[in-house]
């Protein structure tokens, strides 16, 4: 048996657990790690600007591809930049693996230069994490670590690597086994529950399909669609369900919530049953909980027995795999496209009395128009990355997806300046795909630091900022609810033109101000062969509707005039 | 709201407590009290947490402390009328005019004096936390100066809660891609139950 480093069989690791990206940044304690990669042949390192930028790009490349994404960075200051990456992963249930230089253990609990606490500090947004303290234990908890972070409920798993445990020296061997006590992602799919909710399904009245995205992550789109087909039933998603089934379906109600459909959230407070599918009702999706849904009997299919009964009493719990349980339910389940007419036909009145709308007249360039124009110029296909603010909300009205794994964004945690990184990650992982990234001025301007790395790695992202001069969500709220006082939320005479912005960092950039520049403005970065900016500087003042403010029951929807 | 005790199986690793006292104070749990110790086997730690809360705040507590990785089992043991035990020191103020009267409290409670000096009577005493808080009732006019208590530590009365064998697992090899990693099935089938307790060894024994 060969005896190697700490550092060397850390690299080894990552090649024999099938990694070929790493996002990172070096730094001191990390050095004999990043001494190894120099050398290493089959891991391609991508080296960022700040390592924030690292974790939202393992994240997006997770997201889009469904394997861990994996970042290298130092201890310190590193390890806590990537402090706002892994929550956000954290809060998605998106498999990032963290590795983090550290002191050397000696130094460990002396505050020695650059020494950080990560393990302590990352410990309630990690789904788990490990300290380092012998080169013995390398090769197992790495294997450990991909396994935490791949399986069950998705989530990112830091490990913390001493330098002096890097440089030390044993046999490697690549544990073909790992035995773990207390971690049991695989459950028995209790049958007995998955008959008594198809009852439930096969007499209900008013059912709805409440789909999110666990539903994505257990690649279990194609059973949702037959489930749908086979039954009748309509179909809304959370933001992190966006794609799982296809938008331009007739069964298809869009997305719920805050700023969902009207029609979707009238079918959801109005049903009899409600089926959550890989959803945890979020309270940006229940509104005020004590009256949400309340005729309705929930079905709750979820791989996190903690998500289960949280927030929502639920009926019928099953505990499992998404895929796996569809599985088993579809052969329960009737067609009750006869006995769910009058229903049917209700939401039907819905959608036409309330559809998704904008001014399409208006002489200023709305943002949904733009988005509306990059969804159809990308036949709704492409891989949408977005930041948080007004354009993520009216991204996901109105991109209308297609596809599982293409709408990537900082759902749980709302995280600006997630989506030029993630977008970063999402293309390396995706190289045939088109990737965009719709984003704010605001949310844009957090993290744009990373235009470098799409420029030297060629990578060939296309960015689309929607300039509205505001932190536009912030400015809604204040018009609002707090008397149009715009504090600290108006950036337009701040703002950089950040198409120039784009040049100076070499990247190709179109600036539009006039709508009927628009589609051409997309047209050129989206067949521009590298990475693309388009500046679109649009209309300020304008709010995201429909909207159930906080607090509001879910049918209590404030729509435009 | 009822009280609850807990008993939490864990792996012996540094930071599980920190992780367990970390998940109550984010999610907004109250411990009224938290003992914690190895068990016979030298891996396992066992900690008795003691809450307050309805059944659905109960249900939450438990379902996160599962979530944990290093938490092996976690159960209510309220239910069964568990053998329940605290055990207290106090430090109470004496004189000789009083001492006797002291004595008798002592005595009845079946606690221990393990220390005199000439102002104060340090008492040992162990049961459940009623009698405790009586006893700490009737010795509280003679002017507490120390109490220290262990916290409760319980065991369920006739089931036993054991850790289960470790699991083994081949890293879902088609997820990563990694063709260096070997396939469940050669390993004797999709079973990822492994009986071999031996932790990290190479024990091929599967079921």
């Amino acid at each position: 048996m060969a005896k190697m480093t700490g550092a060397q069989i850390m690299v080894k690791c990552l090649e024999m657990l099938g990694v070929e990206y790493v996002f990172g940044l070096p730094g001191g304690v990390i050095l004999p790690t990043f001494d190894v990669l120099y050398d290493s042949k089959k891991l391609k390192f991508i080296l960022v600007r700040h390592e924030q930028g690292a974790t939202h790009m393992a994240d997006g490349y997770a997201r889009a591809t469904g394997r861990p994404g994996v970042c290298l960075v130092t201890s310190g200051p590193g390890a806590t930049n990537t402090v706002t990456g892994l929550a956000t992963a954290y809060m998605d249930s998106s498999p990032v693996i963290c590795i983090t230089g550290q002191v050397p253990t000696h130094a460990i609990g002396m505050d020695a230069f650059q020494e950080a606490d990560i393990v302590g500090i990352t410990r309630p947004i990690t789904k788990h994490n490990f300290l380092l303290k012998d080169v013995k234990d390398i090769a197992r908890v790495m294997r450990e670590a991909f396994y935490i972070a791949t399986t069950g409920r998705p989530g990112p798993v830091l490990v913390d690597f001493p330098v002096d445990v890097s440089r030390a020296i044993t046999e490697f061997e690549f544990p073909e086994r790992i035995y773990m006590r207390a971690y049991r992602p695989s459950r028995e799919i209790d049958m007995e529950q998955i008959k008594k909710a198809a009852e439930a399904i096969n007499k209900s009245k008013r059912p709805c399909l409440y789909v999110g995205g666990g539903t994505i992550a257990s690649d279990a789109s194609k059973e949702l669609r037959e489930f749908v087909e086979k039954t009748g039933i309509p179909v809304t998603t959370t933001i992190l369900g966006l794609g799982a089934f296809p938008e331009d379906h007739p069964l298809s109600l869009r997305m719920l919530g805050m700023h969902g459909s009207a029609y979707a959230n009238y079918t959801v407070q109005r049903s009899d049953l409600l089926i959550s599918v890989g959803a945890r009702f979020d309270d940006r999706v229940t509104g005020n909980i004590s009256k949400f849904a309340p005729d309705a009997k929930v079905v709750h299919i979820d791989i996190d027995p903690s998500s289960i009964s949280k927030t929502v009493r639920v009926d019928y719990p099953i505990l499992g795999d998404i895929k796996p349980v569809l599985r088993e339910l579809i052969p329960l389940v009737k067609n009750r496209r006869q006995a769910i007419k009058p229903w049917m036909k209700q939401i039907q009145e819905w959608k036409k009395k309330h559809p998704l709308r904008y001014n399409q007249d208006d002489s200023e360039i709305r943002q949904e128009y733009v988005i509306d124009q990059i969804g159809k110029l990308t036949d709704h296909k492409a891989v949408v990355v977005t930041g948080v603010g007004q354009h993520q909300m009216w991204t996901a009205q109105w991109y209308q997806f297609s596809e599982p794994r293409t709408m990537i964004t900082s759902g749980g945690l709302g995280t600006m300046g997630f989506g030029l990184p993630a977008a970063i990650g999402a293309q390396i992982g995706r190289p045939e795909k088109t990737v965009v990234c719709i984003d704010g001025d605001g949310s844009f301007h957090m993290t744009l630091a990373e235009l470098t790395t799409a420029k030297y790695y060629k990578i060939p992202v296309k960015i689309v900022v929607l300039d509205n001069g505001y932190f536009g969500m912030v400015r809604q709220w204040q018009e609002l609810f707090y008397n149009r006082r715009y504090s600290a939320s108006v950036l337009s005479l701040l703002n950089p033109d950040f198409s120039e912005v784009a040049k100076a960092f070499g990247i190709y950039s179109v600036q539009v101000r006039k709508k009927e520049d628009v589609v051409a403005g997309l047209k050129k970065i989206l067949s521009h062969k590298g990475p693309a900016l388009l500046h679109v500087l649009v209309k300020g003042e304008q709010n995201v509707f429909p909207m159930v403010p906080a607090g509001n029951a879910l049918d209590q929807i404030m729509d435009m005039a | 709201m009822k009280k609850h005790t807990i008993s939490v199986l864990v792996e012996n690793h540094p930071g599980v407590l920190a992780r367990v006292a970390g998940l109550f104070s984010a999610r907004g749990f109250n411990i009224d009290s938290l003992a914690v110790g190895e068990t016979h086997d030298p891996e396992v730690s066992r900690m008795t947490i003691s809450v307050t809360g309805d059944e659905k705040v109960l249900e939450q507590i438990m379902k996160q402390l599962d979530k944990l990785i290093d938490v092996i089992t976690v159960v209510d043991i309220s239910k069964g009328n568990p053998i329940e035990r605290e055990l207290v020191l106090i430090k109470v103020s004496a004189n000789p005019q009083n001492r006797n009267d002291i004595m008798q409290i002592v005595n009845t409670f079946r606690a221990k004096v393990v220390d005199v000096s000439p102002d104060s009577l340090t008492v040992e005493v162990t049961g459940t936390e009623s009698k405790i808080d009586a006893m700490l009732e009737l010795l509280r006019p003679f002017e507490l100066r120390e109490v220290v208590r262990t916290g409760l530590i319980a065991l369920a009365r006739r089931t036993e809660l054991a850790p289960p064998p470790k699991h083994a697992d081949e890293l879902n090899a088609k997820k990563l891609k990694g063709k260096q990693i070997s396939s469940a099935k050669k390993h004797g089938g999709s079973a990822m139950l492994c009986v071999g307790k031996k932790s990290k060894g190479k024990s091929k024994k599967s079921k």
